[in-house]
């Protein structure tokens, strides 16, 4: 029984470990996908023609006038059922885009990476 | 709203589908309205008419034996393809078909740049490469070559040069299409052609001689439908090592007529990019007395008033590639040369700078002068923020840029040329009663291509109304202007499908022979039409009876 018990709890720890890691690796690729598709517009960073921000963090800032983050990478309500709606709907001016530019896994992968970054943000790193 | 491809049962494009899925995989096959909802024009001016170009299926092969299994599948069914790359060739129908019921063959997933040589020049790459991409891929390796953007970088190299997009460095290679170096193209019967050396199985040259031998047939697959391209080869600008740029302005209206002679020498002998055109004298334009003589033409009372408040009437600024010498000496020559024609020019220097120059470079906004140059696209540096013109900004924050189309028409490339079409598009705008979004008196071409002036046509469509039906009545307008255009000369360079065949009209000459030839050769290479039917104006026999169908 003791043996068995030991054995779960060294398998859950196994698979806690795992998720962990999944999870790490999720961000991470998350992270990629979301520099290389969202961040040339929703990125930090100055805009063309001596704007101060990129389009899609400008929009952002204007639509909510700071009762959410201008940046994607600062919100915490974002999870992949939203990030869905936008990427495949588009919104405004941002045109959808197809499941060959953004998987399913990619959305999964990107609301993993903001998760952590918002995190992060949110613990002022 | 599950539609199907013209003149094909649901049972034969259900097996269509089916074997569409077991070539490249089921989950590459789209067929629901979500899936498909992102295949549509984002900016179209019929979203959700019942004659919205929206496909039937999208499917997303990786490969070009993948491309092949798909063009027999659609040659057995009689199913239209539309190809698209990145699709995202907004203002010019987004990833759109120009039949409603064709099939999309969405080339993102073939995305490998199989080649990129800082030392011969070139790359070659397949569709779904971004100018994101390249430019990545260029940093990441430390290669000593640069990339020549459209404005928004996302786009595809390939999609681009095939709707004979432009960039902003030297002349050579912001002709996108003029600047490739050969391709490989899935043809309408399913075989695989490459042009230029490409044909010639062991050749070491592909993207260095891209003629071969014997007629050459690349231009058919710009704006066309002869094929479906899997790759191509571009020539690549090495990386300078310095930049330089200057302003130069002359004083009186008729002065543009030698600055444009001193510029083109100048771009023709390759010693300058892209030259920026503008008028000094916008801001006069909230001066009544000014305005009145700018809408009327008076060009005694512009120069008058602007030789009044101290201004000239135009400003051209060079920019300069190479070595910290030579875009000097190009420069001091620039000067030379337009003060020999042009008394009374005056010459500002700009900035002086080693190249790549660093991020903070590329935002300064405060040079010796005001400035209507775009950094990053001068440096090859591709991104997404000339987007914000399409959205939400502090002075349009309620509203975004939905009729977002582009048409830019072909002008003589002289001081007299513009000129001209200034009055010209100021009268079309005035007969058709569409205001102008620019003062037409100080409109300048842009000189993306070497060798070619475009010059916009910006109208405010219908006072702002984007409701649907006030969409429809500014797209029966723009078929006015174009039409208008055509009979002064003016021919458009790039449409979106639902003004193609209104484009492909301009060009008529003897009896619209150029089309009846491409037709012609269309029928004999693509007999069951299945390749993009539409394109450019280009109607297969199958889909003939559909050339002008978007009018109705």
């Amino acid at each position: 029984m003791s043996g068995n018990g030991t054995r779960l709890v060294l398998a859950a720890l196994a698979v806690g470990a795992w998720a962990a890691c999944a999870s790490a690796q999720d961000a991470a690729q998350g992270k990629a996908k979301f520099d290389h598709t969202c961040a040339p517009c929703h990125g930090a960073g100055v805009g063309d023609d001596g704007r101060a921000m990129l389009p899609g963090t400008d929009a952002l800032r204007i639509k909510y006038q700071g009762a959410l983050p201008a940046l994607l990478e600062q919100r915490t309500d974002l999870n992949a059922e939203a990030i869905r709606t936008f990427v495949r709907r588009g919104t405004w001016s941002m045109p959808p885009f197809r499941p060959t530019e953004v998987t399913e896994r990619d959305i999964q992968d990107i609301a993993a990476y903001l998760r952590q970054s918002s995190g992060a943000a949110r613990n002022g790193r | 709203m599950a539609i199907l491809p013209p003149g094909v049962s649901a049972e034969s494009f259900a097996s269509a589908v089916r074997e569409f899925q077991d070539a490249i995989g089921r989950e590459w096959v789209f067929t629901s309205d979500d899936d498909l909802y992102s295949y549509r024009d984002h900016f179209s001016y019929i979203k959700d008419q019942p004659n919205e170009l929206i496909p039937s299926a999208a499917v997303g092969p990786d490969t070009t034996e993948q491309v092949q299994a798909i063009v027999r599948t659609a040659n057995k069914y009689k199913i239209p393809l539309y190809a698209i790359s990145t699709g995202k060739n907004f203002a010019y129908g987004g990833p759109s078909p120009n039949v409603r019921g064709s099939v999309t063959v969405d080339l993102k997933r073939m995305n490998r740049i199989l080649v990129c040589d800082d030392k011969r020049h070139f790359a070659l790459v397949e569709p779904g490469v971004s100018y994101i991409d390249l430019y990545r891929h260029i940093q990441a390796n430390k290669l000593n070559v640069w990339v020549d953007t459209p404005d928004p970088g996302w786009g595809s190299l390939i999609g681009n040069a095939m709707d004979h997009g432009i960039g902003y460095t030297m002349g050579y290679y912001r002709d996108h299409f003029g600047a490739h170096t050969g391709m490989e193209v899935v043809l309408p019967n399913g075989e695989v052609m490459r042009t230029g050396m490409g044909a010639m199985p062991a050749s070491q040259s592909w993207q260095e001689y891209r003629h071969g031998y014997g007629p050459d047939p690349c231009g058919l697959f710009g704006q066309g439908n002869f094929g479906i391209v899997t790759k191509m080869g571009f020539r690549l600008m090495p990386a300078p090592e310095h930049w330089r740029n200057g302003l130069v302005t002359v004083p009186k209206r008729q002065d543009l007529i030698p600055l444009i002679e001193a510029v083109n020498y100048l771009c023709d002998l390759s010693m300058c990019g892209e030259p920026w055109y503008g008028s000094p004298l916008m801001p006069l334009m909230g001066n009544t007395e000014f305005r009145e003589a700018a809408l009327g033409f008076n060009e005694s009372a512009m120069d008058a008033q602007a030789a009044s408040a101290g201004l000239h009437s135009w400003q051209v600024e060079l920019q300069f590639y190479g070595s910290e010498r030579t875009t000097l000496a190009n420069w001091e020559y620039a000067q030379e040369l337009v003060a020999r024609k042009v008394p009374g020019a005056r010459f500002t220097n700009g900035e002086s700078l080693k190249t790549p120059l660093t991020r903070e470079q590329i935002a300064n906004t405060t040079g010796p002068y005001p400035t209507n140059m775009r950094r990053n696209i001068t440096q090859g540096v591709p991104g997404l923020g000339i987007w914000y013109m399409t959205g939400r900004t502090e002075r349009n924050p309620n509203a975004w840029n939905e009729t977002h189309i582009g048409l830019f028409s072909l002008i003589a490339r002289s001081g007299e040329g513009v000129l001209k079409a200034q009055k010209d598009f100021a009268d079309v705008a005035r007969r058709l009663e569409m205001p102008s979004l620019f003062p037409n008196a100080l409109q300048t071409p842009v000189n993306w291509y070497q060798f070619a002036f475009l010059m916009g046509n910006g109208f405010g469509l219908g006072g702002g109304d984007t409701s649907p039906a006030g969409k429809l009545k500014a797209t029966a307008k723009l078929r006015e202007v174009l039409q208008e255009n055509a009979k002064l000369g003016y021919g458009d360079y790039r449409a979106p499908p639902i003004l193609q065949d209104d484009v492909a009209d301009q060009y008529s000459f003897n009896d619209f022979v150029l089309r009846r030839f491409t037709e012609q050769l269309k029928d004999a290479v693509d007999p069951n039409g299945i390749i993009s039917p539409g394109r450019a104006g280009v109607w297969p026999a199958p889909f003939r009876s559909m050339r002008g169908g978007m009018r109705s």
